[in-house]
């Protein structure tokens, strides 16, 4: 599709589809947060688990409660580190009695396996690498839903936000559809078997489909600025193996209640010391635009933290961040300064979620 | 994308016009294509002495942050300060929208520049 491509974790995504076709950034953005967006997120990773004692295993491996999963119901969780750092985040299917299927990001696709597969040794339960029998895409935005009811005979309208379903896509049967994405909107994730004409055969009719609908193809970019609003973590910048899960606050997902998981002894001790930085939320007030690994400082210049994720922000319309800074500069309404070629330009903390979906379904 | 012959280019993606003694300088379609949606401009100020091949400013798209270089020494005469409110129209006609004058301080710098028709060739082989 002439899509500017990247070198991605090995991957070679597009970041951007033309201009000439309606796309970049900025429309592929409006498009899923208006309308309809599709990516090709293939380079997710899937690793599945089945057996007596599948569920014993994800408990012990995940930091968020998968008991409370009821079949075909999703959650956000992650795999930590003894010490409380992050493996990786990722999301939990329970697709029947005793199989779990794990989605991972692509630049830990084999760190994750090989981390899930040594520490689940001890429980009855398979733990198998499914992540190249997959393509994966994702259909984004309030209009998802009327692309994806034109291709399937599963009725979407059942399907609340995080359960998944399978059903008949494009002529392919027992197709996993979970309404599941990375972009802070309504949506649905497919898993399509991953060889090339089929991929390209569902791809095709999926784009097909949702002309009508203003469906356009979306690149990278467009998915790290609609996470980004949505303050949806990035491994490698939000969250990694030397930042835990106090302070990139993600502790709602984060089950203390749960007797034994991997970090949690780690967790417990770092509550009680209390946080030495946490991830806000910046909007910048000066002019300049803050970017990834950009140093945040006070009045006085002296660093104070650094920017994990920064762009301009495409619906908001304004340039924003997310920064690692000691507690006391995290109140809403802090001043602080971010670092831009050598001048300090001028950021407020601000409330996150940047961006919340409206409520209505759609 | 076919480019202006009245005009020489960089390797660096710049465009500059001459007319006499001063020159007028901007990005390449080329540049705007690459970068995508240009959401930010930073140009020196007038008075500013620039020197051929060093930075004079920034370019900032959605995804990409990018430097300006010169394509000549000179002095700044005057800067495009509608950029600065509307980024956009350099993707929409790169040519069109000029950055800034300046008074040339050695015109016959600009005969290491491309013609127009090398830079299209220049543009191809680097695989834009």
């Amino acid at each position: 599709m002439g899509a500017k491509m990247v070198d991605f974790n090995g991957w070679e995504m597009p970041v951007e589809y033309p201009a000439s076709i309606g796309c970049g950034i900025v429309n592929e953005h409006m498009a899923v947060r208006t309308g309809v967006g599709m990516f090709d997120v293939s380079h997710m990773g899937d690793i599945r688990l089945a057996g007596p004692q599948a569920l014993a295993a994800v408990q012990h491996i995940s930091m968020n409660d998968a008991s409370r999963l009821a079949l075909g119901q999703a959650q956000y969780s992650a795999l930590l580190y003894p010490q409380g750092t992050f493996v990786d985040d990722v999301i939990i299917h329970r697709l029947s009695e005793d199989e779990y299927l794990l989605v991972i990001n692509a630049g830990t696709r084999e760190k994750d396996f090989n981390w899930v597969r040594d520490n689940t040794r001890q429980f009855d339960c398979l733990v198998q690498n499914l992540s190249d029998d997959y393509t994966q895409i994702a259909i984004q935005g309030p209009r998802g839903v009327h692309v994806l009811q034109k291709l399937t005979d599963a009725d979407l309208s059942a399907v609340k936000f995080y359960w998944v379903t399978r059903g008949t896509v494009c002529g392919l049967k027992n197709i996993l559809i979970a309404r599941t994405g990375y972009t802070a909107e309504d949506g649905f994730e497919i898993y399509i078997p991953s060889d090339e004409d089929t991929s390209a055969r569902v791809w095709n009719e999926i784009l097909s489909a949702g002309e009508e609908f203003g469906a356009v193809p979306c690149g990278l970019g467009a998915r790290n600025t609609l996470r980004l609003e949505g303050k949806l973590p990035l491994y490698g910048h939000e969250i990694s193996d030397t930042i835990n899960v106090w302070a990139a606050g993600l502790d709602r997902f984060c089950k203390m209640e749960k007797p034994e998981f991997v970090g949690r002894a780690a967790l417990e001790k770092s509550k009680a010391e209390g946080l030495k930085r946490t991830l806000v939320g910046l909007e910048m007030t000066g002019r300049g635009i803050a970017r990834d690994g950009y140093r945040v400082l006070d009045d006085n210049r002296h660093e104070i933290g650094y920017v994990t994720s920064g762009s301009p922000a495409p619906f908001l319309k304004k340039n924003i961040a997310l920064a690692y800074v000691p507690p006391n500069f995290a109140p809403v309404g802090t001043v602080v300064n971010v670092e831009v070629r050598g001048q300090g330009v001028e950021a407020r903390v601000v409330p996150t979620p940047f961006y919340k979906r409206p409520k209505k379904a759609a | 994308m076919s480019y202006p012959t009245d005009r020489k280019y960089t390797k660096e993606h710049e465009w500059i016009q001459v007319s006499g003694n001063s020159a007028t300088v901007g990005i390449t379609d080329h540049a705007q294509e690459s970068l995508g949606d240009i959401v930010f401009v930073e140009l020196p100020k007038v008075g500013a002495e620039l020197a051929a091949g060093k930075t004079f400013g920034t370019v900032e798209s959605v995804k990409a942050v990018s430097d300006l270089f010169a394509p000549a020494s000179g002095t700044v005469t005057e800067i495009n300060g509608d950029l600065a409110t509307s980024p956009e129209k350099m993707n929409k006609d790169a040519h069109g929208s000029w950055m800034m004058k300046i008074t040339l301080k050695n015109p016959s710098e600009l005969d290491a520049l491309l013609s127009a028709s090398d830079y299209e060739k220049f543009v191809a082989e680097e695989g834009g």
